[in-house]
Parts: C-alpha cells; structure tokens; sequence
C-alpha cells in the first residue's frame, strides 16, 4: 500500500491513440480504474468527448502539450497538479504544457468526482503510466526513424537523443508515434529523478483569476438565458399554502412566476430584478412537520447520550471492565452546531431544457450522478442530458448535491426557457444542506498513570460517522476501546462538509487527550508517541493510519514549532490526526492581547506522501488549518422554529484577516505515494488553539464555537465590524 | 427603467436600468463585466469591490444613478495587460485556491496601497480585513499586499 517505487506497469487496455486529422496524437486514457476495452480517440479535437475516455493528452507536431485536466476545479488546485504529473513521465518542460478543463459529457465517464480529497491518490498510478507510455511511443518513433533499438534511446525535456548524439523533439515525431503499436509495459522514473513532481508550480489558471475573466459558473451566460431567484420555505417544516404573484410581476424587468414542490421562481432579465421580484412576492405557508429548534436538537442529543441505544462500530476488549477496575474514569462531552458551507460563489446553475436536449451548465462536484438526477426529475432518456462543468468558487461539500441543478432544470422546464438560478448569500445559508449538530461524549480509564480503556459515543443528526473513522486513532492504541454510534432523524437536511465528522471528531478526541496528559501528568506530545508505538505492529486492516507515519508527523511539528519552548507569554498546544488517508500534526501558539487569547501561529507538519506541488499543497494546507480554526472559533448556526438563525455575514460570523495566524507549514519526506489535501489539515485545527487556549487561560473549551464562552464581552467587540459606506473605504 | 451615462474602465458607457439597480449587476448582467462578484448583497464580504474614484467601494451597494460623473474602475480595467503591481504580486505568490474573492481582494488592495504606499503589516491586515476569502488564503493575501507594495 505504502509502497512507490513500482517501475513497470501493465497498460491494461485503457490507453488508446490516435493520430489527428490536422497533425499530432491525441491520447485517452481512463483514469482511477481501468474501464471496458474503449474505442479510439477522435481524430478530430473538436469532437473529444469522455465517454470512452475521461482523459485525453493532444501531443502537437510543434511539441506543445494540451493536457485535458478531467477532475473539477474547486481551489484544490488538480487542475495544476494532475497535469503536472503526466508531464513528469512524458518528460516534457512544464513551460510547454497547456491545462484545459476537460468539458465533461457526463455519459459513461468513470471518477470524475471532487470530493474526500482522493483526486491525486486515485490518479497517481494512471496519471504517471499514461505519460510514460506516451514518451515511450515518442522514442519507439524515433529509434524507428533513426533505424535504431529503442533501448538505446532515452528522452528529457521533449527532446529524444540516441548513443550517436542525434536528437529529434517530440513535435517531429509524434505523427510516426501516433501510428505505433501502444507499449505493453513501460518504465516509471524514480522520485530522484523528479523534474516537475515536488517543484513549486503556478495555479494555472492564475492569468484569468487576477484579470477577472469569466471562468465560473455565475459567470456563465447563453443566448436568450433569463435569471431566476428562487424563493423556498422560511423553515423547515413547513410547505407553501398559497401565494400572490402580482407585485412581483410588477418588478420592471419580471418576466414570468413559476411554481413547483413548495418553491416559487421569479424569472427575469437580470437578476437584480429576480431577487426584487422574489420579495414582492406574498407567500403563506403553513405548517408540514415539526418545528425543531436547537434548545430541542440540544436535549434530543443529550438524551441520545444518556440513553443506551447504539449502534456499535468497533470494539475491542472489554471496555466495561476497564472501567469498573479503574482508579479513575474521565468523561466529557462535547458539542458542535450546525454548520452552513459558505462557499463564496453561491449556489447557482443554468438549465435549457428543450423537446430533444436537456443542457446543463455550473459548478458541480457531481456532474454524473446529477445528470442521472436531473433525467429522472423530468422523466426523460439520460442520453438527453449533457452537463457541462466550470471552475467552482468553493466546494467544502456543498456542490456535491445537486439541488440546486434540480431547480434549474425544473424552473427551465416550466418556463421553456434558458434559465440561469442563482442564489442570493440568503438562500444560500437557508435552504439548507448543513454540516449536522453532532455531540461526543468520551470515557476513558486511568490506572497507574495509563490509560485502559476508551469509549466515545456519538449523538448526531440525521446521519453517523462513517466507513472507516470508527478505527482511526486511537483504535488499535488502547486495548479496551468501543465506538458507539447513534441518531436523531429531523427534517432539516444535512450533508457532507469539507472533513465530513473528523472536522468535529477530531477536536473532541484530541482536546480530551490533553486533558488526559494533564491529569497523569504526561506530556501531551510524548503520551501520543507512547500510544502510537502500540499501532507499529498492527495487522488490522481497517486500522490505515500508520503508528510510525504519525510518530514521525508529530516530531517533525514538535521540532519545527519548537514544542515546549514556548518564549514567555506564548502558550502552545498541540493535536495530530489522520484522517483522508494524510497525516497532520498541529502546534498553536496563542498569546494574550487585551485580556484575550489570540492565535499567533499554527506549525503544521504533513505527510501526504510525495508532495507534487509544494506551492499549491502548502495553499491547501494553510487554508484548512485557517477554516478549522474559524469555524472552532465562530461558526454558530442554529434552528428556531424551523428557521434559521442566520442568514448573511452580519449575523454569521467567517474568519476575516485579523483573526488569522501566521501557519507554518512542513512536509515529512518519505517518498511514499501521494494522499490528498483538500480536507485533512482542518481537523487538527479546532484541538490545536483549544489546547493553546487551556495553556493560557487554563479553560477548557467543549462546545463549538469557542467564542460563545470564551471572555464573551471581548470577543464579541470583534464581531461589531461594521462595512463603511461607500466613499469611507480608505482604510476599510 | 432610466438612460445612464457612467464612465467605466474610461470608457464612456449608456446603460439602462432602474435607478436603484446596484452597480454590481449592472456590470455583470447588463455589460457583461462579470469579474466584480456576488458574495453577499449586503457589503459585509468584499467580493464585489470596485473602485469609485479611486476609492475601494462595495458595488452591490452603490445605485447607479449615485454614478453619473464618477469613474468607475473594475478588475477588467485595472490594468491593460494584467501586470498592475498588486495583481503581479497575487501571481508571484500564488495567492487563489478558488479563486472567487480574488478580484475583489485585488481592488481592496490596489486601492489601499494608492492611498498608503507603504503600509505597516498591521496596517495591510487591518485594510484587508473587509474581504471575505472562504478558502482563507490570507497568509497569501497579506504577503502578496506587502510584496506589491515592495515592488511599486
């Protein structure tokens, strides 16, 4: 599993070529699995689909690269770093190397899916096979050409050189190579031999972004398209009665009012006038379920806690024992809100359903199982429906569900017209999809300073912890240890978002741990070591986190950070965990300003295997250990009456630049294979500056967000930023 | 529905909207301008930054019949070839994960650095404070101020 260095591949079948019409070879090939036996690639570059292939290489005759980057954009920066991998075992300068976003025609293509921070790990083997045995087939050319054996032959930076000091670049080449047989077996290079792999490379769509080129979905328009607003039910529970439509109709630039599972939409010719028109609109609702407030989630869970209706996910030993032999049994509780995802583009998409197609363009993390959604919706062929994806202004979780898509496409079905939805901020916090209100409530023995068993009990809404968190650490360095699981079903719909659980999990564990060490007077740092030496061994296969690859993860970080060296009037606290198949440990340092404690700086230390783009990988990293402390620190959202209690960025409070630590980032060097990074830095975070926090104050925080207890009347001074008016925005 | 005359990018530009319309959708759904973006409506998040005047001001705030003889200044007329010192500095440093709120981070910058050309650390974070960046790239966004300012 750990291992890199495997040099020959077998091709399988799932690499094809061929040569196009105007010069050049294009290549497809399948990414993350090995599919069917495909038909050839296209000769022609305008027709590339990804039904047979969801990747495509076009090598030109002038030696320039297009690399047809295949996985959705969601600033995890794959559209850098996929490429760059083919690159390296094409062996081609970077410099020549162009990145398109593949358009994806959503039928019969394979993993193109963001999410669980699995694009690299999934991609790794395929991504460098395939640029390996494009280059072969370049030197298999040349030989030919040349009338010599191909072993003879080497190629670097596009250019092929044989034992008598003749050169060919690959652009005088390729229309030999593309009519060659594809090789069964071709060599990898080794990590020392890396030229691009491990070199800090530009996003590549950097020009666009500062310029402000339209490369996202809100930015996308079409002939004759109409922009919609959408407005849905102010709480859950409840469903539309009835409604009036004529002052809405009234708004100068209201086209049309269409109605469909309790949601009425205003169609317009801009969508300033469709968000005018949605409130003109008078609504009356009435009630169609429970509800359900936070003071009532709240006791649910609590109840949950105290009850004894679990569902168990692990356990091993016997954790009831331990407890009744222990000199001392510890338990706490811990408590997370509801969390909204926030992603700065909000929710939109555009739809054209017509008689004989059904279009589909916007930001999704989802475009296959969406497709498929959509064509059921609307009782049509799935062949029907062809979906388009652009670059996405954030994901978190939240554009794996395609609900919004659903509304594009039903309000362009009743319309017939080419409708563009978009969210205001406000339909965006309230219609829902929520990370859910969870609590953990964790036991665990001491006996003669040690600790003998572990119990954590998970309450949450709607849905539980799942595949394989039951068994990250500590299963398998405590001997007696249980995982208990359990449920509340509400109407308010909740999904994934960004660490789906561990973003929560994570700071109950790793704060109860530094209590732990407090109590049997361990250091926090070492009694981690100590406990991870009992996973060195393990032959679980369902415990994946490595007890050496954490062990070396928290000592890089405890070295960089300086661990238990903190200068006077820092304080420091520490947590580490695993989670996206990724090792992260992190070491906070708060100080106290002004009578409270502010985080100064977050050393991370990061093994995710071979980093491909330090650069983009440290972006990833800083960025998730910024969101995880934010949202630890102020993200509160909750339920009244079914009704949300926040709906824009004046009463939900984002981390802003003040709040923001310096974050220090530093890989472990082991030349394993690559594991993802859009996810697994933001755990940590929330136990890191909780436990900082307790080195300075001595308060132990449990319950998300931190700000509601800690020194409230000061902390809540920060909330009070207010926006100047125009004309006031010098110094902001 | 009025006839307006608003200078934009120095360019002299007819629009029609109702008086009220923000500046933001004017741009975006009326010019086809769609670098300014949509964040929140409400001012609170910064993505939709322009510049009136050479003031950093939030478009989805700013009525357009506020706009007659005032110059407007956008991402798209920032710069003629993208190499103002602010969107340099972005790109050295590789500043976007997503990339959304860039443009309005880079109009918030540019306009502060017109103002203080050489700022104090504290001072370019109190200045940025105002946008939102939802993937928190704000160590980037600090150094990237700070090296445009170095480099102007």
């Amino acid at each position: 599993m750990e291992n890199n260095q495997k040099l020959t591949f077998s091709r399988r079948g799932f690499i094809k070529t061929s040569a196009l019409a105007g010069g050049g070879m294009l290549i497809g090939f399948n990414l993350f699995q090995a599919c069917k036996e495909a038909a050839q690639p296209p000769v022609d570059i305008a027709s590339l689909n990804f039904n047979d292939f969801n990747a495509f290489i076009k090598i030109s005759d002038d030696g320039y690269v297009t690399i047809f980057s295949p996985n959705p954009e969601i600033g995890q920066g794959v559209k850098t770093s996929m490429p760059m991998i083919i690159a390296e075992e094409l062996d081609v300068p970077w410099e020549k190397v162009h990145v398109a976003q593949g358009i994806l025609d959503t039928k019969n293509y394979q993993r193109q899916v963001a999410g669980g921070s699995q694009s690299i790990r999934f991609g790794w083997d395929a991504l460098r096979q395939t640029g390996a045995t494009a280059k072969q087939m370049l030197i298999n050319a040349a030989a030919a050409q040349w009338g010599v054996d191909a072993s003879t032959c080497s190629a670097s930076q596009g250019v092929i050189t044989n034992a008598n000091g003749d050169s060919l670049h690959y652009g005088q080449v390729v229309n030999q190579a593309a009519g060659l047989e594809v090789p069964e077996n071709v060599t990898l290079k080794e990590t020392k031999d890396y030229t691009i792999i491990g070199t800090d490379t530009r996003n590549v769509d950097i020009d666009e972004i500062i310029t402000g080129k339209p490369l996202f979905g809100l930015d996308y328009t079409a002939e004759g398209m109409v922009y919609a607003s959408v407005m849905r039910p102010p709480a859950f529970g409840n469903a539309l009665e009835s409604f009036d439509d004529a002052d809405a109709r009234a708004v100068a630039g209201v086209i049309d009012v269409v109605s469909y599972d309790n949601k009425i939409a205003v169609l317009a010719n801009n969508t300033w006038a469709a968000m005018q028109g949605k409130k003109a609109l008078k609504a009356i609702w009435k009630a169609d379920g429970t509800l359900e407030s936070t003071a009532d989630h709240d006791r649910i869970l609590n109840e949950i806690l105290d009850g004894n209706s679990f569902d168990t996910r692990r356990e091993d030993g016997d954790v009831a024992a331990a407890f009744a032999a222990a000199d001392e049994v510890v338990e706490r509780t811990y408590e997370s809100p509801f969390l909204p995802h926030n992603c700065m583009e909000p929710m939109n998409f555009y739809a054209n359903v017509t008689a004989d197609r059904i279009h589909l363009v916007g930001p999704i993390q989802t475009p296959a199982g969406t497709a498929a959604r959509v064509a059921q919706l609307l009782d049509r062929n799935a062949e029907e429906v062809h979906l388009e994806m652009t670059r996405m202004g954030g994901g978190f979780g939240r554009r794996l569900y395609g609900d919004f898509v659903m509304d594009a496409a039903q309000i362009s079905n009743l319309a017939q017209k080419p409708v563009k939805v978009v969210y205001s901020r406000e339909d965006d916090m309230t219609a829902g999809i929520y990370r859910p209100a969870i609590k953990y409530r964790i036991a665990a023995s001491l006996k003669d300073g040690e600790i003998t068993g572990y119990h954590l009990k998970e309450a949450a809404i709607n849905s539980n912890m799942y595949g394989l968190i039951p068994h990250f650490f500590p299963a398998g360095a405590i001997s007696n240890y249980k995982v208990d699981t359990a449920n509340y079903q509400s109407n308010i719909t909740i999904g994934a978002w960004r660490a789906p659980y561990t973003n929560f999990l994570a700071f109950a564990e790793q704060t109860f741990f530094d209590e732990i060490a407090g109590k049997l007077g361990k250091d926090a740092v070492q009694m981690r070591l100590d406990l991870l030496e009992n996973v060195k061994d393990n032959t679980d296969e369902n415990i994946q986190y490595s007890g050496k690859r954490m062990q070396d993860t928290i000592r890089l970080a405890a070295e960089k950070g300086g661990w238990g060296n903190a200068p006077e009037g820092v304080y420091q606290g520490f947590s580490a965990y695993y989670s996206h198949n990724t090792h992260v440990a992190e070491l906070a340092e708060v100080e106290i300003e002004n009578g409270y404690p502010v985080v100064k700086r977050v050393t991370v230390a990061v093994d995710c295997g071979i980093v491909v783009n330090p650069l983009g990988a440290k972006n990833q990293i800083e960025g998730g250990v910024i969101d995880g402390i934010g949202h630890a620190m102020y993200g509160d959202f909750g339920f009244d009456n079914g009704r949300p209690t926040s709906n824009n960025y004046d009463t939900y409070r984002l981390i802003r630049m003040k709040e923001t630590p310096q974050v220090d980032t530093y890989f472990v060097d082991n030349g394993l294979s690559p594991t993802g990074l859009g996810e697994p830095a933001l755990p940590p975070a929330g136990a890191a500056i909780a436990n900082a926090i307790h080195a300075a104050t001595g308060q132990r925080l449990m319950k998300q967000p931190f700000v509601n207890d800690l020194e409230p009347a000061k902390m809540k001074e920060v909330i009070g930023f207010t926006v100047p008016l125009p004309g006031q925005m010098e110094n902001c | 529905m009025a006839s307006l005359t608003i200078t934009i990018n120095g360019e002299s530009r007819t629009i029609t909207a109702a008086p009220e319309t923000p500046l933001l959708w004017v741009l975006r759904d009326e010019l086809g301008m769609v670098g300014t973006k949509f964040g929140c409506g409400i001012g609170q998040c910064g993505s939709c930054t322009v510049h009136l005047d050479g003031n950093a001001v939030r478009s989805c705030q700013l009525p357009v019949s506020a706009l007659e003889g005032k110059k407007i200044t956008t991402i798209e007329g920032l710069s003629e070839a993208g190499d103002h010192p602010v969107q340099v500095a972005w790109k050295e440093v590789d500043v976007p994960q997503c990339g959304y709120c860039q443009a309005g981070q880079i109009m918030t910058a540019s306009a502060f650095l017109a103002q203080n050309p050489s700022p104090s650390s504290e001072e370019i974070r109190n200045a940025m404070h105002g946008n939102i960046c939802r993937c928190a790239s704000y160590n980037r966004i600090e150094k990237a101020v700070a090296q445009a300012a170095q480099n102007s």
